[in-house]
Order: C-alpha cells, then structure tokens, then sequence
C-alpha cells in the first residue's frame, strides 16, 4: 500500500514536472520560412535564434556579445578576424568549424528567390579566408567597421546538412541543422512550431525542455489564449488590453524600450509637393516644408507627451533622435522639442507663413501599433497653430508602393534599427537619396544635407570605435537639427506572461523561448 | 445530359481566364510586393535584384503571358513570401478550411432544418416565436463578436474548450485532419459554430417561408384531405417541394463559407485558406492571391453543377438540357 502510495506520488510529481518544463508562447506574426537565410524577417530571425545562432549575439539591448565567435578584431583596415569556439556540435553531432562560417555567409547570396535577403549584410565580405577550423579571416574592399554588427544577422548553418538544401528542405526540417539551443520537432505554416531542447547547446542550458510557439496574430484572440491558459506568455499586448492585463494577479508584464522609431518624414526636396496647398487647397509657388524653420515649427507643434499619455496609454517614449537612449551613437545632448505651439506659431510667421498652409498626412493602418490614431493627433496638433492637415489612411501595401513612388508630402512612418545603432537610420532616412552609392534608399522625403552626408560616410569608414560613436553623434545633431525627420516617440515591447515566468524583455522585439525562466514566488 | 456537362466546364474555362487576369492586374495595381517583403535597411540595388529575381521587372503584360504559359502546363508560380508553390501551399490549407465548413454546414442543416420546419408548421406557437427571433440574432450579430464572446465564455471563464488554434491531427489518404482525434473535435468545436451561426438563421428563416407557403398549396390540401397523417404530408409532400431553394442556398452558402471564412479562421487561429488569403493579399503575394481564386472559381463552379444535378433529381419537371438549364 506504502509502495504504491509512493508511486503514485512519484508519477504526479514526474507529471508535474514534466509539464513544468514545457512553455506555449503565442507570437504575433507569422514565420515565413525555417530556411534562415531566406527572408530577412523578425518573426523568423526569432526562429532562427534557436534553432541556429550567429557568430555575434546580441544581448537585450542589441550590444554584441560573444556567440559561436568567442572574440573578434580587425587585424588591418580591410580584414576582420574571428576567433570560433572550440567543441560546438550540430544538431546531428557533426562539429562546428570555420567551414560552416565560410558556408553560410557565401549561401545568403545565393537563396533562390529571397524576398528579403540578408546580402544588405554580407556584400561587403569579398572574400572568406578559413587560416584553421576555428580561426576565419573576412576581407572587405573598404574599411569595414560594421563587420561584426553585420556579421550577427547571418545565422550559421550546417554546411554538411545544408549543401544544395532548397528552402523547402528547411522547412521540412531535413537541413534545418544548426548549433542552437533548440532542435526543430515540428514546423505547420501559419499554426506552430515545436522545438525540443538540444542538451548539448554549448551555452547555458535553457529552462524549457519543449517549447510550442502558437502564430496568434489576432490581436484578441492573443490575448484570450493567454487567458484561457492554452499559452503561458506571449508577446505585443495590444495597448486596449493592457490595463486589463496589468490588473490580473495572474499575470506579470515585461517591457521595455523598442529600437522602432515612429517619424514623420516632409517632402523637403521638390518645389511642388502633391499635397502641400495653401488654405484654399490651392498649389502653392514654393514648397515650406524645405524651410528648415517650418519644419522645426511643425516638431513644436506636436505634444508628444499626449501622444504617448492618450494614444498609446502609456506605451511608447518621447522621442527626439532615431534610437532610444543609451544605443550606439545616440546623442546624449539631442532631446525631443518640448511642446511648444506659440514658439510654432512665430517660427512659421518668421518662415513667411503667418496663416500657416495646407497638408496632407499619410500613414499606414495595420503596420505600427495605433499608426492612424497618431496620425489624426499629429493632424490636429498641426491645425492648431495653423497648418490645416488632412489625414489619409491606408492598408501598408498601398502606402509603402505609393510612398516610394514620392506619392506623398507628409507621412507616418516606423523605423526599427535591427543593427541596433545608429547608421541604420541615418544611412537609409536621412541620407542624400543616391542609387550608386546605396544612400538614403527609404528616404521618402529625400532631405539631404551635404554636411550631414559627409560626416556619416567619414563614420562608415572609422574602425575605431570611440571614434566612430562621435562622428555618428555629430550627424545625429547636423540631421536632428536640421529637422530631417520629426520622430515622435519609440515604440515598446511589451510581454504578457502567466505569473511565476519571467521574461528579460529586449529592444529588438525578438521573444526567445531560451529567456522565460520560471521565478520562485 | 453529357453534353450539358461539357458546355458548362466549357464556360468554366472562359471564367477562369477571365477571373486570373483581373486579379492579376488587379493585385499589380495595389502595389510593389518587393516593398513590403524587403528589409528596409536594404539599399537601391539589393531592392533592384530582389524584384529582378522574382520576375516583377517585366512589363505586366509579359507577366501575365509567362504566367498563362506556366499555368497551362499546370504551374501557378511559388508564393513570393513562401517561396513554396502557390497551388502546394493552398491544398496543405485546404483540409483545415474544409473540415471546418463541412462541420459549420453540417449544423446548419440538422438543426436549421428541423427549426424551421417546426417554426412553419406552428407558426403561432410560442417555441416558434422563439425560434425567429433566435434567428435574428444569428442574423445580426457580427461573426466576430460572437467568436470573442464564445472565446470568453467557454475557454477563458469556464474553460471548457481551448481558445484557438487546430487539435492535434491524425493523416488519412496522405492528409492531415482533426475531426478525427478528441482534441481535434474540442478545438473545431466553437469555430465551427460560430461559422455556423449566420448559416443556420438563414436556413431556419427559408425553412420556414417555403413550409408556410407549401401548406397553402392544393396538393398539400388533397393529401390532407385524402386522410393521409400528417407525418406523410409534411415528410413526404411538404419536405420535398420546399428543399428546391434550400439546396440553392446550401450550395452557394457552402461554397461562401469555403472560400471566404476569413473571420472565424482569424479570430480562432484556425490555419486555413481563408487565413491564407488575407495575409498573401497584405504581403501582395501575387501567385497565392490568384491561385487562390482560381481554385474558389472551380469549387463554386462544381457546387453549382452538383446543385443543378439535384434539382433534377428533386424536382422531375427540371431537366438538365442545353438552351434550358437551369440555374
């Protein structure tokens, strides 16, 4: 009777702990593909971060950090040396060696059809030199400072297991063989995907030995399974259901600070700009909105505060520069223009506009977290002190075409740093538009300063780091001031998770099932 | 009655390609998939070679034609955003979708028949009163408030069933389906009820009509009258004259709820086509969308076809003849 007493008592313990280590987590977008170098992608590359694992990580504040590279350093001005870590097995047992490096960032040019590849990270590698199976050279033509922030996108694979693997292959799971935490179980397009503890991870062993990531992208359906149980954590609370969340006792909430900017960008460039009119809705002879000063008076026009406080309850930050505080070349001296709408209002008299004139404001609906609602708060801050602004809105897929068709004059638009500094922004938004240079490819107003541009493409060739970080400062200010863009706030990331779970909770809106880790209560 | 069959599928054909240029040109009018799909950090020339490597730096016209001779031989072009064939993709989606709206089409008609029946059959009563009246709920309530309010109820407070998703599955002829294991069944539960909701206040309120209207008529009177119970009457005479429009509206409601479940299969996490659908049209994935309406054209050409084969057998007076088809 004792006995089967304590059988019993062991089986229930067996089963609570074996149901203690398995974790739901419901994601808010789909993942596209398994094959890691197919789409340059978030939902993915979170995948990816699992099953795979770069040379570089980064940490939650997108700093590098040691990943299958233990160390770094360039060893001239066009030559980066890795040094890998030694006793890194495959999935399958195979070893790790600088083969499957070489491998790998040769095979991100060549995925058959990638819609997004990650060839923006790897063109400048010219070439691969392997000195020994842990030691690998990577020449670039010019100096190349960004290597190792670049080199952190591309996620290893197994060249034993991924030579001629299609995409399919990966999906399938047959080449999805990589060095990460977790293996593949299972991958169901638009569903799930399960993953299975890889016990010889060579870093810390996660806590969860079988993880099921559930594609939510409703956003209430989300947050009913979480609810209901069917999920322990997940990730994008909707903003509505935030003060309901933050009530519950069953539940904690993990945010912080997202590298996604939300901008306005100006047509600053033309003289006729389609949507600039005076207050009859007329054309007018020449375009404000390339006077610096109308711009600035526009950036004084907007309380961000109440944007941040009423639109997005409380979910976002002021913003006055491309990257949150604190993240590679951000100026410290740069703040967000206080709410000032006097000082707008004698700033655009001052610009030759006391009766202001006419805008149109065009955002998107579906892609940023309440992008229409900041919009018709921006339009009416604006109308305020005189410029009498419409707002249209559209699905992303009509506004992003139209956009870079120079469709617009002002518009709404999020950016989000997967580099985590500071010349992603500056290189793609503010940069004089130039095809034969690759500068300023999402500059959808194409502001250009000649000032700014020399001091960014002096940056882009400093190694030195210290160096750099001052030169991208000193661009941050010539763009900042110069008003460019107007940013208004940074988004943040939010995850819900059943209470007894923590979640270290990152910039770079990646959910890793390897940073839930239960807490004692 | 052969060639009848063949002029149909004749004309099918004419619709076909009618229906895949207007999508095509269509989802080319909305915009450039490349913007959506890329990374905005990629500059001029990456953007360049992406759109060069999925074909979209032709003119539509030579589009479209590579497209129709691709098409002709059985190929309708990988899914941008996938890079799995657009057809592939759809038919993995397609047993999700279609266990769904059997099990939806399947409430509707045990129980909006039956209701309906009796609704018109005693029409004055109070259980028919109600009966309506439910109906128009059915009617007006917006599919996806309902889904959220049964979320609510049964998962997250009394935590009968899971909130959403696909159960567990089990293959059968190479396809995977959950009707067939207990969690499958716990999991299509409300999804299917609330696909089911619209279908079945319809199904009781034509019921209904036609039952009233068929007991006025003189044939109904003369059995009555012949002293036949009334059990024969209505199983017999009533039942069979009315289900000419019922069938109509079974078949073209299947085939909507096939094609177009798009709610319930977002707000359940239901992994269908309609799901499917709606993110292939916000990624502007070209092949998917028109693939997609390619095989919707040829369901509801099917349905329609299978609808008009039952008239005939309901209903002797319909003959399925050229030049006096019905339907």
């Amino acid at each position: 009777m004792a006995l089967r007493f304590l059988v019993a008592v062991l089986v229930l313990v067996f089963a609570v702990c074996s149901h203690a280590q398995q974790i739901a987590i419901g994601l808010g977008g789909d993942v596209t593909s398994i094959d890691p170098h197919y789409h340059n992608l978030t939902p993915n590359n979170n995948i990816a971060d699992h099953i795979f694992g770069t040379l570089v990580q980064k940490d939650e504040r997108q700093r590098p950090k040691p990943g299958l590279a233990e160390s770094w350093r360039p060893i001239d001005d066009l030559t980066w040396e890795f040094k890998l870590r030694k006793g890194v097995k495959f999935h399958d047992g195979s070893d790790f060696t600088a083969e499957d490096v070489a491998f790998s960032i040769e095979r991100t040019g060549k995925v058959v059809a990638s819609p997004g590849p990650f060839t923006i990270y790897t063109k400048q590698v010219t070439e691969s030199v392997i000195v020994d199976p842990w030691t690998i050279r990577l020449k670039s033509s010019a100096p190349y400072p960004n290597m190792a922030i670049d080199i952190s996108t591309v996620q290893i694979v197994s060249k034993k297991a991924a030579a001629n693997a299609t995409t399919d292959d990966f999906n399938s799971g047959k080449a999805a063989i990589g060095a990460g935490p977790y293996k593949l179980v299972r991958y169901v397009r638009g569903d799930r995907i399960e993953l299975a503890r890889n016990d010889a991870y060579w870093g810390p062993k996660p806590h969860w030995q079988h993880v099921t990531f559930r594609v939510l992208t409703s956003d209430p359906s989300r947050v009913a399974a979480l609810l209901a149980g069917d999920v322990q954590a997940i990730e994008n609370i909707p903003t509505a259901d935030m003060a309901r969340l933050a009530k519950d006792p069953n539940f904690a909430i993990f945010r912080t600070v997202s590298n996604r900017v939300i901008y306005l960008h100006m047509d600053s460039n033309r003289d006729n700009s389609p949507f600039v009119t005076d207050k009859a809705g007329k054309p007018m002879q020449r375009n404000p909105l390339k006077d610096a000063r109308v711009r600035h008076a526009m950036s004084k026009a907007i309380n961000r505060a109440a944007i941040v406080d009423r639109v997005m309850e409380g979910l976002a930050i002021p913003a006055g520069q491309l990257l949150p505080d604190g993240m590679f070349g951000t100026n410290p001296n740069v703040k967000p223009d206080a709410y000032d709408p006097d000082g707008a209002k004698k700033l655009l008299a001052e610009a030759g506009y006391p009766d202001g004139f006419g805008l149109t404001i065009h955002t998107p609906n579906n892609r940023y977290v309440n992008d229409e609602q900041i919009a018709q708060a921006v339009a009416q801050m604006l109308t305020r002190v005189g410029i009498q602004t419409k707002v249209e809105a559209m699905p992303s897929n009509i506004f992003f075409s139209r956009g870079s068709k120079l469709d617009f004059s002002f518009m709404l638009v999020g950016w989000g740093a997967d580099t985590g500094e500071v010349s992603s922004p500056l290189k793609s938004l503010l940069a004089t538009y130039s095809k034969e240079k690759g500068m300023g490819a999402a500059n959808r107003g194409r502001y250009s300063n000649p000032k700014m541009d020399a001091v960014l493409a002096q940056a882009l060739a400093t190694v030195d780091d210290g160096k750099r970080e001052k030169l991208l400062q000193q661009a941050v200010e010539i763009a900042m001031t110069d008003v460019g863009v107007i940013t208004t706030h940074f988004q943040v990331n939010t995850w819900a998770v059943r209470k007894g779970i923590a979640y270290t909770p990152r910039t770079d809106e990646r959910t890793h099932a390897f940073g839930f880790v239960p807490v004692k209560q | 009655m052969l060639t009848y069959i063949l002029r149909r599928l004749a004309a099918s054909a004419v619709l076909l390609l009618v229906m895949s240029l207007l999508v095509f040109v269509g989802v080319y009018a909305i915009g450039n998939p490349v913007d959506l799909l890329i990374s905005p950090e990629a500059d001029q020339k990456e953007i360049e070679r992406v759109i060069a490597a999925l074909g979209l730096d032709k003119p539509l016209w030579q589009q479209y034609l590579i497209f129709l001779e691709r098409a002709l031989s059985g190929d309708l072009g990988r899914s941008f955003a996938f890079h799995t064939p657009a057809i592939d993709l759809i038919l993995s989606r397609m047993p999700a979708t279609l266990e769904l709206a059997l099990a939806a089409m399947l409430i509707a008609i045990a129980a909006g028949i039956p209701l309906g029946l009796y609704a018109g059959l005693k029409p004055d009563s109070l259980i028919a009163k109600s009966i309506m009246a439910g109906s128009i709920f059915g009617f007006s309530l917006p599919t996806f408030w309902v889904g959220l309010m049964l979320i609510m109820l049964f998962s997250v407070h009394l935590g009968w069933l899971p909130s959403t998703g696909r159960g567990e599955t089990v293959a059968l002829f190479g396809v995977q389906w959950s009707i067939f294991t207990w969690d499958g069944l716990r999991h299509l539960a409300m999804p299917a009820f609330n696909l089911a909701l619209f279908k079945l206040s319809l199904l009781i309120r034509l019921t209904r009509a036609s039952t009233c209207e068929a007991l006025l008529q003189d044939y109904v009177k003369f059995a009555r009258a012949k002293g036949l119970r009334m059990r024969r009457v209505v199983g017999v005479h009533v039942l069979k004259n009315i289900m000419i429009p019922i069938v109509t509206v079974i078949g073209l409601e299947f085939g909507s709820v096939l094609a177009f479940s798009i709610v319930t299969e977002t707000i359940f996490a239901w992994p269908g086509m309609g799901k499917l659908l709606i993110d292939s049209i916000q990624v502007l994935d070209r092949p998917v969308v028109v693939a997609y309406l390619l095989v919707i054209v040829i369901v509801f050409v099917f349905i329609n076809l299978l609808v008009d084969l039952v008239y005939s057998a309901l209903d002797p007076r319909v003959r399925l003849a050229p030049g006096h088809a019905a339907g």
